[in-house]
């Protein structure tokens, strides 16, 4: 995955550098063989400001299955798997705030307005902002963009798990972030570092602060 | 320093924003629970936006306190007893006990979260 690090996109190289925090805050996140269902609802973070902001692509494509069903001969993304994805995205910004100590799970969305559609073939922006951190948990404000355009605002209300009681519930991995979504954010990591060592290919020793 | 009245209506919208209910709803004695709908999450998001609308801060359990009589000895067949209505009192000093203390049975103790609290609470904070 990351031999591509050095294709970033002409949008992709504005990000910028050292925003993209360390994986090795991470928890263990699912047991030793096996695999996780693929639930995952972005494709690449772009810009990642820890306790602040996070823009997330995802790409549409007939390639999703169930786009072949929503609707027939119409394949529109599903609403909710925007703000799903929005959540995703949100979800990671609020783990990583707290170096993922916390188990982070959607509790709310007390708003969501859409402004129109999205196909196949489509790509959408997820910018999110963190706009309240407490113990208990999280609040942010979510926007999706469609070719520039406002195409979803929504307020996503994230609670922290108490990690004794989720345990005797979940068990001690973490389901909130798997291996597989916090992946997306390992690739951001390593086109950010990719990026910087091709800017200065004499100074750089291929680190990235977090 | 806003009226009471003033404080009323913004926690009034705050509710509104919060649960989706209608603003004719949120009278000064609906209960979150029983009349407005809130479930344990909304109280989270109600903290939330009240901190937000009115700026202040709200301590974690401050407001909602967690974890009420949770010990054996303050409870007794279904009900508070004194020692229990006093350790209320003291974790929940804005809310008016005085109805729920001549029958503290412990399922109503969510009775007790009204929107006149939550403006009784507000205004105590303002007022620092």
């Amino acid at each position: 995955m990351t031999g591509r690090a050095d294709t970033a996109s002409p949008s992709a190289a504005a990000v910028p550098a050292k925003v993209f925090p360390d994986p090795g805050l991470r928890p263990p996140t699912h047991e030793a063989g096996v695999n996780p269902m693929r639930w995952i609802w972005i494709d690449k973070f772009l810009e990642f400001r820890s306790g602040e902001f996070a823009r997330a692509i995802k790409n549409l494509t007939l390639a999703e299955e169930h786009l072949h069903d929503h609707y027939p001969g119409y394949p529109v993304m599903p609403a909710s798997l925007i703000i799903e994805g929005l959540a995703q995205t949100g979800g990671i910004l609020v783990g990583e705030a707290g170096g993922f100590a916390e188990k982070v799970v959607l509790a709310k969305i007390p708003r969501a307005e859409f402004f129109g559609v999205a196909c196949a073939g489509d790509q959408l922006i997820y910018e999110v902002t963190l706009t309240d951190l407490r113990s208990e948990g999280a609040v942010v404000a979510a926007k999706a963009f469609l070719d520039g355009e406002l195409l979803a605002e929504v307020e996503i209300v994230f609670a922290h798990l108490d990690n004794s009681r989720a345990n005797q519930i979940f068990g001690p991995k973490n389901f909130v972030f798997t291996q597989q979504l916090l992946g997306v954010l390992d690739l951001a990591k390593a086109q950010s570092r990719a990026r910087e060592s091709a800017a200065s290919p004499v100074e750089s020793n291929g680190q990235t602060e977090g | 320093m806003p009226t009471q009245e003033e404080v009323f209506e913004k926690v009034q919208a705050t509710l509104v924003d919060a649960l989706g209910v209608d603003e004719d709803d949120v009278t000064r004695d609906a209960t979150l629970q029983g009349d407005l709908g809130a479930e344990s999450i909304d109280f989270l998001d109600i903290v939330f936006r009240l901190e937000r609308n009115f700026g202040i801060k709200i301590p974690r359990g401050e407001l909602f306190p967690e974890n009420l009589v949770s010990d054996p000895d303050m409870i007794h067949d279904g009900k508070l007893t004194a020692k229990g209505l006093d350790e209320l009192k003291s974790r929940m000093p804005y809310a008016d006990l005085s109805d729920f203390a001549a029958n503290p049975e412990v399922e109503k103790i969510g009775d007790l979260y009204t929107v006149d609290m939550l403006v009784h609470y507000v205004q105590s904070k303002l007022s620092i």
